[in-house]
């Protein structure tokens, strides 16, 4: 991991959950998305800032992933998840409940952890 | 404005080949393709190729100019990659170079290598056609994205697996004499709901098939058409595209496809006929539930209705609006970059009376073909017509 380049924004993002300090991008006009971002997706501004990420969100949808790729071989079954913060919402799995147990509307916290697989930075969410 | 003509269509057998190269099954749909339109070879001017995963099944970029060559044309040739929705990409441009005047004959197609390479490499490249850094990386896979919007849906407008089953003992039925299609055997509500599970709530019956496969069109100006004397009875009438976010927590929707949509709309507008002109159709059913947010996206059925078409017969063969005659991706089969085109062919043979389910849609003559890449970020829909000269 340590030997590979950095993917710049994203890996800026998960520095900063790590920290508890996660961001998100705003626009002028409100819109918020996750970096790297010199525009806005939703309207084009490039009058943007960094927001604090509200610190919980909740479960909008998931789904729980029985054949992986190869990279989260031994991670399966893992659940996939959509996390609704707000102003942005985040793909990552859920982790520290039993799969069967997670349901849409769920608050969780976000953090990063590591794949079993494979060692990767990924993030995750743990029901708060 | 003059309206293209499909003067040929051609393809291989959908299904597990893992022996065979994209050049090869290339090349066999691409020769029947002409031989079908009956046209001088020499008389082509381009080719517009879909291709999605080439690089990660054979090694090989740069695929377009190499299919030309296989096919025996000396013509410039360019690969378009919109992942699932590769060739219908394709489609759309060669419509608009006849169109415009800038040619009278083109070759059309797709091909796809894709079983060589096993089911975890082949999973892993059609994730691809997600968000590497924010959806790839957190384990998303494809079924896991369709699961994502499934159970969305549910919550949304209600529906069950048994519901979706029922869309899968559909399009099983309707591959049966398709010998073409990789799968020819007919399922049960049961066998699918019995079926393992590969990311909750869709099982294996809800997602179609690794495949391998070739597919190729020669579409051919109206004035060609008519100076040649060609046999051609079957028009794109209309073409349309749509976009949207490529990661789905970038979407204000889970449960609808905007982007096909936005291609519909266009496309109607374009063949100047509404969603009610459509008789039959061919719809990107890579999941089961696919084809729930195909049917409503292309606004033939209000959002949470469509999800029980399949069930109360209203999409089978012998329903008012017959979807995916051909088996569909389901049971077809989905040589990815190849399926656009796979979708123009049997819509094609259907109007033409030349497919083994065109009994079903006889007097039809309005078709439908919806082609979508991704979790629906990329949305192709043409029109195809019978003209009556
Ligand atoms: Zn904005």
């Amino acid at each position: 991991m340590s030997d590979e380049p950095r993917d710049d924004g994203f890996d800026d993002l998960l520095d900063a959950i790590a920290d508890g300090e996660g961001f998100y991008v705003e626009c002028a006009n409100g819109h918020g998305s996750l970096p790297p971002r010199l525009s806005c997706p939703q309207c084009g501004s490039q009058e943007l800032s960094e927001e604090p990420l509200p610190d919980s969100g909740e479960v909008a949808t998931y789904t729980i992933v029985t054949v992986p790729t190869p990279q989260f071989d031994e991670d399966a079954p893992y659940v996939t998840a959509v996390v609704d913060f707000g102003p942005v919402s985040i793909t990552g799995q859920v982790q520290g409940v039993d799969p069967e147990d997670v349901e849409t509307g769920q608050v969780v916290g976000i953090d990063v952890g590591e794949s079993v697989t494979r060692d990767e930075r990924l993030i995750v969410f743990e029901p708060r | 404005m003059s309206d293209p003509r499909v003067a040929g269509v051609g393809l291989t057998h959908f299904g597990k080949h893992p022996e065979r190269t994209g050049r090869a099954m290339f090349a066999e749909a691409g020769l029947a393709a002409l031989d079908d339109a009956g046209i001088d070879p020499d008389d082509v001017e381009a080719l517009f190729y879909g291709n999605f995963m080439g690089e990660l099944a054979e090694h090989q970029g740069h695929q377009a100019p190499l299919m030309a060559e296989a096919v025996g044309l000396d013509v410039p040739a360019t690969r378009y990659e919109s992942a699932c929705a590769s060739s219908g990409a394709a489609i759309r441009d060669a419509v608009f170079r006849l169109r415009n005047g800038e040619a009278d004959v083109v070759l059309v197609g797709g091909s796809e290598r894709m079983t060589n390479i096993g089911t975890a490499a082949a999973t892993d490249a059609l994730s691809i056609a997600a968000d590497d850094l924010y959806e790839v990386r957190a384990g998303m896979t494809f079924p896991g994205a369709y699961a994502l919007m499934a159970r969305a849906y549910f919550e949304a407008y209600g529906g069950s697996k048994e519901d979706l089953a029922e869309i899968a003992v559909k399009n099983h039925e309707h591959a049966l004499p398709n010998e073409y299609a990789q799968m020819q055997q007919a399922i049960t509500v049961e066998d699918a709901l019995d079926a393992p599970i590969i990311a909750d709530p869709l099982g294996l019956y809800d997602s179609c098939p690794i495949t391998d496969g070739a597919t190729a069109a020669v579409l051919v100006s109206e004035d060609y058409a008519a100076d040649h004397d060609l046999d051609t009875s079957v028009a794109i009438t209309g073409t349309g595209q749509g976009g949207d976010k490529m990661a789905l927590h970038d979407r204000q929707y889970f449960a609808r496809t905007p982007a096909t949509k936005d291609a519909a709309d266009e496309a109607y507008d374009d063949a100047g006929i509404g969603p009610d002109a459509v008789d039959f159709l061919e719809v990107h059913d890579c999941f089961t539930i696919a084809e729930v947010l195909a049917l409503e996206g292309l606004g033939l059925y209000e959002p949470g209705e469509a999800i029980g078409a399949a069930g109360r017969g209203e999409t089978t063969h012998e329903g008012a609006l017959p979807v995916n005659l051909s088996g569909g991706l389901k049971a077809k089969g989905h040589p990815v970059g190849a399926t656009g085109v796979a979708q123009l062919i049997s819509l094609t043979k259907l109007l033409e009376g030349r497919h083994p389910r065109a009994e079903a849609v006889e007097g039809a003559s309005t078709a439908l073909a919806h082609n979508a890449g991704g979790t629906v970020a990329s949305a192709t829909v043409h029109v195809l017509q019978e003209v009556v000269e």
